[in-house]
């Protein structure tokens, strides 16, 4: 069975010219372990289908099956739980909380886990050694380089030890140099066997994935970069 | 990370907006609780007044061009004479309807007597009901037993000279200086005090009262009707209630009461509404961080939990600032304000109910703000990202 299993999802917004489908039908599959990257231009759907297999956003129809879960049959707070437990989000633009240094804004997934603090440290430090902050727990973050600010937000959504990693746009706010280290820190967790799906815009990520899933006003592209495409 | 680190992290980043708010919390709390212990404070003033004045009433007959008197009432008039009362008039009044509510009937005769070849006013009295009305009397030396024993005023035991074991000649008698009152501040200093009957016979007016001081029971009694059932059996005199002469400052306190209260309820609104409006805008400030919150797990209940636990420690410290600063301010302020020495003492009865008053307007106004952090859509809070 596959970890992700997305069936015809669609959706329509009702806005002041009518409905407008962000979705026009979406399926396909994600396997445990998988790297894939999200792609399409502005406007065509990437972030409505980010946001839904985020357990953010139902779909106006169809469904997310994530671990055999139909999670929009959940509850409104089961599925902030489900979210707690199965999913890590790197935001655009980082995202941390700016009132806490990265120690705690990594530490924010694991406040509503119940963990003692000192377990809560332990597994914080871990993971801020991992992606190489191990020095700058106290740091809050506008004492941090945007690199670092990436990484303290990376930290922050593996820590809980997601099945899923979900990154929007995480190098859109980086140079090229600090982007290309960053592509690599998740290239590193992939390899460990994180299952990552990264939304982005740029095309030269292409070269590092194996699988794409190209979005076109709001419906599959699958005449683009055929090789990097799987039937669904 | 607990879900108050997150609360204490954020009031620290927000000093000045939470400095703002605690010092409105300090403000209206202090505010209340100097009205409240100085109203209390005025209360309890009223209160011992009452139970200090102990007779409430006086029975005076009617008599008019008054000269030389103690509490209003003459000793001798102009001409040498006036109207007196007789002890079987006194005795009537035990026999009103509302007579259980009467607790002591004090008879006095009033005279101006030469002793030591000063004039001396001289009050006869009967000592156990005058000594249980004037409870605020500190006799130095003994209370009088014998038909002979006498009580001095300060300024007249300073006059004659005579200290408390004594001797005293009184036309032509000798009587005992059982005690000497201390310093009163009124009339009863310059009084030598004897026994009723004594002073009865040693002027000739036999079974004559010049007044009646009466104490009735409590604030509560029915006063004014005792006062009109006592003038029906005594027709001829005037009775007069005391209770009016306190109650004006019972008025007054009553009134202060009132606008205490009324102040401290639009202090409550006001304050309610500075923490709805401080945390509405905190809330709209922190939509991406909240988004974030819910993006990555945390429940409804947490959110609404954060909000308000950062309203409750805000509250508390005020509250806590706010009834400190109050006490001190009420305890230099009462006196100017009550214009009365109204103690104020400590009370953490006080403290508790500040602390519980703050906390709950901080709470109450702050559940709206939490809901609507609570209710914030992450994905429409990610879409500022």
């Amino acid at each position: 069975m596959s970890l992700i299993n997305v069936k015809d999802v669609k959706k329509i917004y009702n806005g002041g010219e009518g409905e407008v489908a962000a979705l026009g039908g979406v399926s396909f599959n994600v396997e445990d372990g998988e790297f894939i990257s999200l792609m399409g231009p502005s406007g065509s759907g990437k972030s409505t289908l980010l946001t839904m297999l985020g357990a953010m956003n139902p779909p106006t129809s169809g469904a997310v099956i994530i671990d055999g879960i139909d999670i929009y049959d959940l509850p409104n707070e089961k599925r902030a739980d489900f979210r707690s437990e199965y999913l890590g989000f790197v935001f655009q633009q980082f995202q941390l909380i700016p009132y806490l240094n990265s120690m705690e804004n990594v530490m924010l997934p694991l406040a509503i886990t119940g963990k003692s603090n000192r377990e809560q440290v332990k597994m914080a430090s871990a993971v801020l050694e991992k992606v190489g902050l191990g020095s700058k727990g106290n740091r809050l973050p506008n004492q941090l380089s945007g690199g670092e600010q990436e990484r303290v937000a990376i930290a922050r959504a593996i820590v809980n030890e997601p099945p899923i990693l979900f990154a929007d746009e995480p190098t859109g706010a980086l140079d090229s140099k600090t982007g290309e280290e960053i592509i690599n820190l998740f290239k590193q967790l992939n390899r460990e066997g994180q299952t990552i799906i990264m939304v982005t815009h740029n095309p030269e990520f292409l070269s590092h994935v194996k699988r794409a899933i190209f979005i076109r006003d709001g419906i599959l592209d699958e005449t683009k970069h055929p090789e990097k495409q799987i039937a669904v | 990370m607990k879900l108050h680190n997150i609360a204490i992290n954020n009031l620290r980043r927000r000093k000045a907006k939470m400095a703002f708010l605690m010092a409105g919390m300090i403000i209206g709390i202090a505010t209340i609780v100097i009205l409240y212990t100085i109203t209390t404070g005025m209360e309890q003033e009223i209160a011992d007044k009452f139970d200090q004045i102990g007779s409430n009433m006086t029975i005076i007959p009617e008599s008019d061009s008054l000269s030389m008197s103690y509490e209003g009432v003459s000793a001798a008039d102009t001409e040498g004479t006036l109207n007196l009362m007789t002890m079987d008039e006194v005795a009537k009044i035990g026999t009103i309807k509302n007579r259980e509510n009467i607790a002591t009937v004090a008879p006095k005769l009033l005279d101006s007597l030469k002793v030591a070849n000063r004039n001396m006013l001289v009050i006869g009295v009967q000592f156990p009901e005058e000594l249980r009305l004037k409870k605020w009397w500190k006799v130095e030396g003994t209370r009088p037993e014998a038909e002979t024993d006498v009580l001095l005023g300060y300024a007249a035991s300073g006059e004659l000279g005579k200290k408390a074991g004594e001797t005293l000649e009184i036309l032509g008698r000798q009587y005992k200086v059982a005690g000497v009152i201390q310093e009163t501040g009124s009339q009863e200093d310059s009084v030598i005090f004897m026994d009723l009957k004594n002073l009865q016979s040693v002027t000739g007016k036999k079974d004559a009262v010049s007044f009646v001081e009466v104490a009735a029971l409590c604030y509560t009694c029915p006063i004014e009707e005792i006062t009109a059932q006592i003038s029906g059996k005594l027709p001829g005199t005037k009775v007069t209630a005391i209770r009016e002469a306190v109650q004006a400052r019972k008025d007054f306190v009553d009134r202060f009461s009132q606008l205490g209260l009324s102040v401290s309820v639009i202090i409550l609104v006001i304050g309610a509404l500075v923490v709805f409006i401080t945390m509405m805008s905190s809330v709209s400030e922190r939509t991406r961080e909240i988004g974030i919150f819910r993006a990555i797990g945390f429940r409804k209940s947490r959110i609404i939990g954060v909000i308000l636990m950062e309203a409750g420690m805000i509250s508390l410290f005020g509250g806590l600032a706010g009834y400190l600063l109050g006490m001190a301010a009420a305890r230099i302020a009462a006196p100017v304000i009550a214009q009365m020495e109204v103690v104020i003492p400590w009370d953490y009865r006080i403290g508790g109910a500040a602390l519980a008053i703050a906390v709950l307007i901080g709470l109450m106004a702050s559940i709206l703000p939490a809901l609507k952090a609570s209710s914030q859509d992450p994905v429409e809070a990610l879409r500022y990202m």
